[in-house]
């Protein structure tokens, strides 16, 4: 295996890492203003996802870095084409970021309210642009011989791209409706289980329209980088087995079948991919790939030591963070605000 | 102005305006960091609730701004494919690593130890709790040393070769990527300059709960001398990185040391100006005050010594570079210079009186001293800020000193354009205005409020 691959399989981890792990947070934001109004129990859900979601969110900065330093004209072309959505999405993220700790830093309930919609903005908004991006990586969008973007903002709003944007919006928020359902007790966990069950019928339905709309939009399953077999097809069985394993109450199986419809899905998308990285709607020959568009072998074997040596390290120590803070989290109990 | 002039100015304004926000938080998080790590250490090793207050406090002031600090890192993340792709892709190869190292050693631990430390209290062992901060510390250090390397790159390039074909500079030696002279003098300035933002800001505060009577006295004192100790060897660690970097400048970019000085002929000994207004079209001093031999001797630790002026720099540049204006702001570097240098001084001083102030244990201050104490708070940031801005436009019109001009690194006109790039401004701005806004609010219920409200 090349070491362009090798970084095609670490950038595609990354990003797996990153839908798994700030899906659910996504998805948390999203339903915290519908989960309760009263403000303690409010702290409660966002207790579930305190100590994560900033440990989260640095999968998305390391995959973007990762595409710096390993294919520097994906970067460049990926980020300055997005250019617009992305000061969008930045702005959600600054506005949820902040929101969590400076919530609890004043008792007025405006201020509270103020931040809590922040949380569900800055929560909504990155979930349904990370769909619409993904979307238009996969389809296509218009970059010249010299990889730059021909395109304007208009060219990334499709009705392919709006779907795969809803499909993720909903599936983060099933996956963080499960989790909340795993992480607290009595009424909330009522409440989360009763998202979880009304999320999943629309969240399924959307995920097998993508899919088909992919067979027809998309050369995915035509050009087959590498075939992904099956993979699909079982992140598709896994979603439609949550709505079972929700009746019996089993969330942590639930959880896990989220989170393996989520990252088969992402695993999918890249398998088509490959070795291409972004696909150019004018000309084949202009697409990126991980050939054209990649550093040196030095530099890339460099940060592959690196890679290689801490992701391992990272992996153990934030379980470690989450084994720390497995416990539920209830609002009758004492809560760090 | 047509439009690809258009997008340079807005580009770099953005850029500007982005970086300069984001490092008012960086220095003070990365001291008050290290600053709480020292006084949780404190609680554990001696028990004392005092300690444990402690930590709280400052620890409530460490994580608001930390809040905002990380949040605008995001930006700094992304902009460079955003406003910057031509810069991306010709410096990838090299900027890349250290970036992507930064994300994988530093961001990680920093965010998982955060929130161990935040939502840990109940959770973990004192001591591994004292521990998860200290990780931080360590972890906002990291991010701060690998982000130089990387700005180093652009200042003094090393440890590459041009690729075949000369399209774009490739790594082919990390060592002398790792070892470049300007790291190990920008690194060691940065961190000592977040000590001394910490420290001031310590002092700052402690000395207003102390000067309005307060019934923690004791617990404001230990910050005060805590603080003080802080903004001293802070103090004194940035004077002395900062006199070896301009040392080594005069290697590297002497054209920065020269616009910085206002030093338009080469001097033998070269004369130190304390005072310049200049003519930057005629290249000539409209009025100047000047202390001889001064600038050799800190440029060589001698009396002697020629330190290369304004106009044969740029004759030698048009010679290796070719025609080109490779004179920076002139104006910008020179006061840039003052105001940091100025700042460092008046540091020093103060910090010395408050030095002074804690080995004599006397804490009731006369209103001036209080008031100096106070007012003082605002320094770091000057100086902070100055150095940045003379680093960046000292460094002009290089984006890669010698390998790319600021102007051939931003993204096209015809991918970003300039009506994209003022949306782009303005949201920016008015977020940061907001978030300016709230964090000095907080800012300033949370450092005004009793020691035991922050539990």
């Amino acid at each position: 295996m090349d070491v362009q691959t090798l970084w095609f399989i670490l950038i595609a981890f990354l990003f797996i890492g990153f839908f798994v792990l700030e899906g659910f947070d996504f998805g948390v934001g999203i339903l915290l203003p519908f989960m309760s109004c009263n403000d303690r129990e409010r702290r409660t859900v966002i207790n579930t996802i305190g100590p994560f979601w900033d440990g989260n969110e640095v999968w998305l900065i390391t995959a973007a870095s990762g595409m710096f330093a390993a294919f520097p004209d994906w970067y460049a072309t990926l980020f300055s084409a997005l250019y617009l959505p992305i000061v969008i999405m930045i702005a959600a993220l600054i506005f949820r970021g902040v929101a969590f700790e400076f919530r609890s830093k004043h008792d007025k309930p405006a201020w509270r309210n103020f931040w809590d919609w922040s949380i569900f903005w800055g929560s909504l908004i990155p979930a349904l642009l990370w769909g619409i991006a993904l979307a238009n990586f996969i389809r296509g969008i218009p970059v010249d011989g010299s990889m730059n973007y021909t395109g304007g903002l208009l060219n990334l709003v499709n009705p392919y791209a709006l779907l795969c944007g809803i499909t993720s919006l909903l599936i983060f928020t099933l996956h963080g409706a499960i989790f909340l359902a795993l992480k607290t007790t009595a009424l909330l966990q009522e409440k989360a289980m009763s998202f979880a069950r009304k999320l999943w019928a629309p969240a399924t339905l959307l995920c097998i329209l993508f899919m088909a709309f992919t067979r027809t939009e998309t050369d995915l399953f035509l050009h087959l980088g590498i075939n992904p077999g099956i993979i699909p097809v079982f992140s598709v069985l896994a979603l439609v087995s949550v709505i079972f394993l929700l009746k019996k109450n089993a969330a942590g199986w639930a959880f896990a079948m989220t989170s393996v419809a989520i990252a088969f899905s992402t695993i999918t998308i890249f398998m088509g991919l490959y070795p291409r990285l972004l696909v150019s709607s004018l000309n084949p020959a202009w697409n990126l790939t991980i050939y054209n568009s990649s550093a040196s072998d030095y530099s890339l074997g460099l940060v592959s030591v690196v890679a290689l040596i801490f992701i391992p390290v990272i992996l153990i120590y934030q379980g470690w963070s989450y084994w720390v803070f497995r416990q539920r989290v209830t609002a009758d109990s004492e809560l760090e605000y | 102005m047509n439009d690809s002039m258009d997008t340079l100015f807005l580009a770099r304004s953005q850029f500007a305006f982005t970086s300069i926000f984001h490092f008012f938080f960086i220095p003070l998080t990365l001291g008050l960091s290290i600053f709480t790590a020292i006084l949780e250490t404190a609680y554990v090793r001696t028990g004392k609730e005092k300690y444990r207050q402690l930590t709280k406090f400052w620890g409530t002031l460490f994580l608001i701004n930390f809040a905002v600090g990380v949040v605008t890192g995001i930006v700094m993340e992304f902009q460079f494919g955003m406003n910057w792709s031509q810069y991306s892709r010709f410096v990838g190869d090299i900027f890349g690593v250290p970036i992507a190292i930064e994300t994988l050693l530093a961001f990680f631990i920093e965010s998982t130890f955060l929130g161990l430390w935040i939502f840990g209290w109940d959770r973990l062992p004192k001591a591994l709790h004292a521990a998860s901060i200290w990780i931080v510390a360590f972890g906002s250090t990291m991010s701060a040393f690998w982000i130089l390397v990387a700005n180093s790159f652009m200042q003094s390039p090393t440890g590459y070769t041009m690729a075949t074909g000369g399209t774009r500079p490739e790594l082919v030696d990390i060592m002398a990527l790792l070892l470049n002279h300007n790291v190990w003098q920008q690194f060691p300035h940065v961190l000592a300059g977040g000590i001394v933002t910490a420290g001031f800001l310590v002092i700052a505060i402690s000395a207003w709960h102390l000067g309005k009577g307060t019934i923690e006295q004791n617990a404001f004192e230990t910050s005060l001398k805590f603080g003080a100790i802080f903004a001293f060897i802070g103090t004194i660690l940035v004077i002395l990185a900062g006199h070896s970097q301009m040392q080594n400048l005069l290697k590297t970019q002497p054209m920065k040391v020269a616009a910085a000085e206002a030093l338009w002929e080469s001097e033998n000994p070269a004369s130190f100006s304390l005072f310049t207004i200049g003519d930057e079209e005629g290249l000539k001093d409209v009025f100047s005050i000047r202390v001889p031999k001064l600038l050799s001797f800190l440029a060589y630790n001698s009396f002697e010594g020629e330190v290369r002026g304004i106009k044969n720099l740029q004759k030698e540049y048009e010679k290796r570079y070719g025609p080109g204006d490779y004179i920076p702001s002139i104006v910008t570097a020179y006061w840039s210079f003052r105001f940091m240098v100025g700042g460092g001084t008046l540091m020093l001083f103060i910090s010395l009186i408050a030095l002074y102030k804690v080995i004599k244990e006397s804490y009731t201050f006369s209103p001036l001293v209080r008031s100096l104490l106070f007012w003082s708070m605002p320094l770091p940031w000057i100086a902070n800020t100055s150095g940045w801005i003379l680093a960046e436009m000292g460094r002009q019109p290089w984006l890669v000193f010698g390998l790319l001009k600021t102007e051939q690194g931003i993204s096209p006109a015809t991918v970003v354009s300039s009506t994209e790039l003022m949306i782009s401004l303005a949201v920016f701005i008015t977020l940061y205005a907001a978030l300016a806004v709230t964090d000095l609010f907080l800012m300033k219920k949370y450092a005004s409020a009793s020691i035991n409200s922050a539990e």
